[in-house]
């Protein structure tokens, strides 16, 4: 089978080649034939990148460990769910996830405007093919899924006991799907700016891809951040990790664009500004897959540093000159068509947060890129954690929620004082009234000016999102008589846009909440307990109850039970694990490669309510069983080649027998001495955090989710759905609009 | 067999790929159907921001006078847009 993927790989990179040629010669030449045999090679590729994903998946099922990628990332004792997920673990895997992904996206783009975008869609299928044919040549000649071995190992090597974890089965496809349908707009964009068509149809037809490259970022975005809470052990769900800001960054130039199209749409302004973001998010997409495969940045999702890094470069660098290039060449046809007419309107709002956004962007990538920067200018990597980011992201963020809660009650275009007066009173008194609770409570919140204030914005914006769906639901009624949630529903029905993009400020706010909270207000304490100590956080009594063990074949399990109280009732009982995995390393011996440290991961105690989350982990270590580790090392060092030497001249049958015996001695040698940690326990390290509202995050996060679908799902079109005149259109008129213009669309229910 | 797989692979796709060059040769659509594309999208995006306003107005966040005012502005330049529509659509060149 390893054979046929290599030969999947090698026919879909000629495919791509083909697919580029023809398409462009077809669109320079005026030959449909041709372009629609480009727009084939795409569904070809389509196919080839999926029957070569199955391929690869079908090996880490069968434990085929003659594929090299299945040897160093899976095993037989992988549990089955694990196995699939371990495809894109690897670097090779990876990299046809990213061609099976982006072939199917571009697919159904390509399918869906078949028939429209004449001129701009080769060249878009060009540059679509062009990043398939990259990644599909990556794959075939630096780091093929299909390499195999003449000598398989009987057992793979495993997967990282951190991937391990429920999350990795949908987070990197989804951040993949959100990096691929990046590069959907990008290609449109590059194909308007080399066609000069630059009014609104590129725009329409890309608009629901990016929206969709937004939520699956998204999405990707958060499972990456449960993981970190759940996982890694630390207690936090954002580190500004390199390769977590390498997704964040173009989620926010992806949010910026879905805002200022808008602008762009309605009113012809903002072309070079809306080209810029979508070649940006187009870029950065790239740059955030070369951050994760790369391993030049030192990150904790880097798995597994590689050579890839100069063809990203120079992918990266193409990306980057030709985007100068195309939008200076096209500088006279991307000027706008409009000005801005009011500071009080919402295109100025969306304009402001669109540079709230881009600042976001810019300080992430600075501070990120910060350690190369150094180490080019001065040979020294200076490397800088999450202080760098607050002083700039933490009043950009109060900045960005301030004007997700002015968006939705300020009119387009203009707006008088009164009506300011009118839509901004409730919200204003609401953020108002926060303020002043929290600052007077006791107790509340005041020693955290920042905290203080997202508070009070957010309840500023969730009133302004109630006020607006409110109006909109009285407006409704007016006209239709409907009850109040049949009018609730026509309302966000017949305006998805607007109250799906609505229900996303309400999300954020929300989320926002969460994370000033949980970062402002959080209580640790890390802390060595024996069994039957306590320790207190944030006035609960952590007590370590017991130990607990878990062994198997799989890993060795060091966890505590532990009793948490307040004031003396009994609040919760958690239990929280740190696992060792067996190590395929020869020099820890045949017993202490079931004690490595190196691979391990935790699990988490965690009880939490919508009011606050105790989160406990434990940090145990095999260290005071060194003697016995090396003890028994030692007589299997001894006993193991005696009886492999016998075992080789005794008939198959018996020399397994002989060898299953050895290692049932070595299973319960170390059993029994992992047993200690229960029968003899040591004074262990705990990490126990107490934080409230983080629960508010994934909630947050599910209504911000929420609203992306309201937003993408598929709104029927004006055209189709306004009744058109039966007789063949008028002669056209002389183009100034008469002074009574006729009604146009027939005013219907909001 | 694995050989024999990779080749039926192959001449599939190129059998796929290469299917409308073997079809009667087509020109692409003229310079006026894509402004003619260009327009009608345009023509939307008037109609959702006649929407929009119409909303705007209804929710309260638009006076009167400022409504009527920018409802005759959009309702103008979608009038254009249609007329240029008219005119591509009746004369294409």
């Amino acid at each position: 089978m390893a054979l046929i993927g290599r030969a999947l790989l090698l026919i879909a990179l000629g495919t791509a080649g083909f697919g580029i040629w023809a398409s462009i010669y077809g669109v320079r030449n005026g030959r449909r034939e041709w372009v629609d045999a480009g727009r084939r090679s795409v569904y070809a590729l389509a196919a080839l990148a999926t029957i070569a994903f199955v391929i690869l998946e079908d090996a880490f099922w069968r434990n085929d460990f003659s594929f090299n990628v299945v040897a160093n990332h899976s095993s037989t004792t992988t549990p089955a769910f694990y196995k699939l997920a371990a495809a894109w673990s690897s670097q090779e895997g990876s990299l046809l996830l990213w061609v099976f992904l982006l072939s199917l996206w571009s697919s159904l783009m390509l399918f869906l405007v078949r028939k429209r975008a004449r001129e701009v869609t080769p060249y878009a299928t060009a540059v679509l093919l062009g990043f398939a044919a990259f990644f599909t040549s990556l794959a075939a000649f630096w780091a093929n899924p299909f390499s195999t071995s003449s000598t398989p190992p009987s057992e793979g090597a495993g997967l990282d006991p951190l991937l391990l974890h429920p999350t990795m089965m949908i987070h990197p496809p989804m951040l993949y799907s959100g990096y691929t349908l990046l590069t959907i707009p990008f290609a449109f964009a590059v194909g308007a700016l080399v066609t000069g068509r630059l009014g609104a149809e590129w725009i329409s037809l890309t608009r629901r891809f990016a929206l969709a490259a937004w939520l699956f970022l998204g999405i990707g975005i958060l499972l990456g951040a449960l993981w970190s809470y759940t996982e890694l052990g630390w207690g936090g769900y954002w580190a500004w990790d390199p390769v977590e800001n390498a997704a964040l960054m173009p989620w926010l130039c992806i949010t910026a664009f879905i805002h200022s199209i808008m602008i762009q749409e309605k009113r012809g302004m903002l072309k070079v500004w809306n080209v810029s973001l979508v070649l940006g998010a187009g870029t950065l997409s790239i740059l955030g897959t070369f951050l994760v495969r790369s391993g030049i940045l030192d990150s904790i999702h880097a798995f597994g540093a590689s050579t890839l890094g100069i063809p990203f470069v120079i992918l990266i660098a193409v990306m980057v000159m030709g985007s100068i290039g195309l939008i200076l060449w096209r500088r006279e046809e991307l000027r706008s068509d409009a000005r801005l007419e009011s500071l009080l309107s919402r295109e100025a709002v969306f304009l402001f947060q669109n540079l709230v956004l881009v600042g976001m962007v810019f300080v992430i990538f600075w501070v990120t890129f910060f350690p190369l920067i150094s180490q080019a200018l001065t040979g020294t990597k200076v490397s800088v954690g999450p202080p760098a980011f607050r002083p700039f992201i933490v009043p950009l963020a109060l900045i960005l929620v301030a004007l997700s809660g002015i968006g939705p009650i300020i009119a387009w275009r203009r707006v008088t004082v009164a009506n300011l007066r009118r839509n901004f009173a409730l919200p204003v008194a609401a953020g108002l009234v926060t303020l002043f609770v929290l600052l007077f409570l006791p107790g509340g919140p005041r020693s955290r000016p920042f905290a203080l204030i997202m508070f009070a914005l957010a309840a500023f914006v969730l009133t302004s999102v109630a006020q607006e769906l409110w109006r909109g639901v009285a407006a409704r009624r007016a006209m239709t008589h409907d009850p109040v949630p049949v009018a609730l529903v026509g309302l966000v029905r017949r305006n998805r846009r607007r109250y799906g993009g609505y229900t996303v400020h309400a999300g954020l706010a929300v989320l926002l909440v969460g994370v000033a909270a949980s970062s402002s207000f959080q209580h640790s304490n890390d802390v060595i307990l024996k069994p039957g100590q306590s320790a207190s956080v944030d006035g609960y009594a952590i007590r370590y109850v017991r130990p607990v063990e878990t062994i198997s074949s799989q890993k060795i399990g060091f966890g505590a039970v532990l009793d948490v109280t307040k004031g003396g009732k009994h609040v919760t009982t958690v239990t929280t694990v740190r696992n060792f995995y067996p190590s395929q390393n020869p020099n820890d011996g045949l017993i202490g490669k079931f004690f490595d440290t190196s691979n391990a991961d935790s699990e988490v105690g965690l009880d939490q309510n919508l009011r606050r989350n105790i989160w406990t982990v434990i940090n145990a270590q095999p260290t005071p069983l060194a003697s016995l580790i090396n003890k028994g090392n030692n007589v299997f060092a001894a006993y193991a080649p005696q009886v492999m030497t016998k075992a080789a001249k005794l008939p198959p049958a018996q020399a397994q027998a002989a060898m299953n015996t050895l290692w049932e001695y070595r299973d319960a040698a170390v059993s029994e001495i992992a047993h200690r940690f229960v029968t003899n326990p040591w004074p262990t390290e705990f990490l126990l955090i107490v934080a409230p509202l983080v629960s508010w995050i994934w909630i947050g996060a599910l209504i911000i989710g929420l609203g992306g679908l309201i937003a993408l799902w598929p709104v029927p079109s004006f055209a189709r759905r306004r009744a058109q005149a039966p007789s063949p259109a008028r002669p056209p008129a002389p183009p100034s609009p008469p002074a009574t213009p006729p009604r146009l669309p027939v005013r219907e229910p909001v | 067999m694995q050989y024999l797989f990779v080749f039926v692979v192959l001449a599939g796709v190129l059998l796929f790929v290469t299917a409308p060059l073997r079809r009667a040769s087509s020109a692409e659509p003229s310079l006026a159907d894509a402004n003619l594309a260009e327009l009608e999208a345009a023509r939307e995006a008037k109609y959702r921001e006649l929407s929009d306003a119409d909303l705007d107005h209804r929710t309260g966040k638009l006076s009167d006078d400022d409504y009527e005012e920018i409802d005759r502005t959009l309702r103008g330049e979608a009038i254009t847009i249609m007329h240029d529509i008219d005119r591509a659509t009746i004369d294409p060149q």
